[in-house]
């Protein structure tokens, strides 16, 4: 046992550090999400019929792939083939940015229909263009309800993150592997690397939990009934 | 010589599907105006009120706000008229995430342009005129319904509206709470402010009216005075219609 602690002990910064590549490719796939989120669900609720089936095939190409498979197809694939030259960190975050904006999207468009339809009719009415509207009133209400859905989406983030490990990326799971292999304490270090995973998920959902209260409209509870 | 109405509406249809909800529907309003559309349930009045500011587009006719013709194909003068005209909804629909203060002023800012400091000096204005000086800061979630549609007619009063449109305003009120909107209307009419109000308050309607407007079907089958209306109905409908809605809703 003394042994397992040791090997934690020794491996902890260098998992410290991965923990931190893991949170920027979390964090950085999750921003990407929202900014490409955000436009596609008011493209699927407000737009053109044909916009919106441009969108339903690309949430469905995004969300059908399993996830290790768009990591080689984007990685070895496509920056192969156009000749880009993009690290795997990098193919990482755009790829789980794409299928997050894909999932994004469905939170959003959730939360945009559970709006009262009448708010924007009133906002039309009082000479602000559709666009307006939907960026002065709608979204600023929709995010606000967006919020639960983020904690969702982010604890899956984390975990499908460990995936890219695959690529070669430096975080979490690729650190303990690579410990574990050389040090044959595989035991401890994929115990360290889970429990390391679980602090992190539970300081983002209490954190975006604290983000829900502090956005949340007066009058309207975010504790249940 | 008769003054030019400031509003005029021509044979306005709308058809959804198979059903035509308005057929040929015209309204000349002077200014200080107020008009009541009364009728059953799917009359159309509703549908009108939404023709007038489009939106609801209408299949067919024309619309004149003093003596323009409202282009509404065109964007940037759909939303100048759409200033002009003042919309009340039944079920309120003010912002939810924005508080008394802040729904009143928005129009302001983000239509008309107006600084944040002016904007709100006008919205407390109005606020304070709907007699809601003390609830500014509220959200519409902490408002009675009362309190609420006071806030969206001070809402639509800071857009400075030539015609103020008022889709049954206390229909989604408590009896107890209908006084207060009613009063605020009344306010309103008696400053000469132009108004189309559809209602099923009688009382209210027989004591303000300059025209009542019976509706039934989509069309609009008999108007003139409330006197008129109510006791010398040329039309049987009208009759019917007014006296089972006086046994319903009748104040007097």
């Amino acid at each position: 046992m003394p042994g397992s602690l040791i090997a934690i002990g020794d491996a902890l910064p260098y998992l410290l550090r991965g923990s931190l590549v893991t949170l920027i490719v979390v964090i950085g796939a999750m921003g990407l999400g929202l900014v490409l989120g955000v436009p596609l669900a008011v493209g699927q609720v407000y737009g053109h019929p044909a916009l919106r089936r441009v969108i339903a095939v690309y949430v469905w190409f995004f969300r059908g792939i399993p996830l290790l498979v768009l990591l080689f197809l984007f990685y070895f694939g496509l920056c192969t083939a156009l000749d880009i030259n993009l690290s795997a960190f990098a193919v990482a975050i755009v790829v789980l940015g794409l299928i997050s904006s894909a999932y994004q999207s469905q939170i959003f468009r959730g939360a945009i229909l559970s709006l009262p339809e009448g708010q924007f009719k009133a906002a039309r009415a009082l000479g602000m263009s559709d666009l307006k509207a939907i960026s002065v009133i709608i979204l600023p209400q929709a995010i606000r309800l967006s919020v639960p859905g983020w904690s969702n989406e982010y604890s899956i983030l984390l975990k499908d993150s460990a995936v890219t490990y695959a690529l070669g990326v430096a975080e979490i799971m690729a650190r303990a592997h690579f410990v574990a292999t050389r040090t044959y304490q595989q035991l401890p270090l994929y115990f360290a690397a889970g429990v390391i995973f679980l602090i992190l998920t539970w300081v983002g959902t209490k954190g975006l939990r604290l983000l829900e209260e502090k956005v949340r409209i007066p009058g309207y509870s975010t504790h249940g009934l | 010589m008769m003054p030019a109405p400031i509003l005029r509406i021509e044979n306005i249809s709308k058809r959804y599907g198979k059903k035509d909800v308005l057929q040929g529907a015209s309204l000349e309003v002077n200014k200080g105006d107020l008009k009541i559309l009364i009728g059953p349930s799917g009359a159309g009045k509703s549908t009108l009120l939404q023709c007038i500011n489009f939106l609801v587009k209408p299949d067919e006719g024309r619309i004149w706000l003093d003596e323009q013709e409202v282009h509404y194909a065109h964007k940037r003068d759909l939303y100048a008229y759409r200033q002009k005209v003042g919309m009340i909804f039944q079920d309120f629909n003010l912002f939810d995430h924005l508080n008394a203060l802040e729904n009143v002023r928005i129009g302001m800012v983000k239509v008309k342009g107006m600084g944040k400091a002016e904007a709100g000096e006008r919205a407390v204005m109005e606020l304070e005129r709907v007699g809601l000086g003390d609830h500014m800061q509220q959200y519409p979630a902490q408002l009675s319904g009362g309190q609420k549609q006071r806030v969206s007619i001070a809402r639509a009063l800071a857009m400075d509206p030539k015609v103020l449109l008022l889709d049954e305003p206390t229909s989604a009120l408590d009896p107890e709470l209908i006084g207060e909107v009613h009063a605020v209307i009344r306010d309103l009419g008696n400053n000469g402010m132009t108004m189309i109000m559809a209602t099923h308050q009688i009382g209210f309607a027989r004591s303000l009216a300059s025209e009542i407007i019976f509706m039934e079907d989509g069309r609009i089958l008999e108007r003139g005075t409330p006197d008129k209306i109510f006791n010398h109905a040329e039309n049987a409908r009208t009759r019917g219609f007014c006296s089972k809605i006086t046994e319903l809703y009748g104040e007097r």
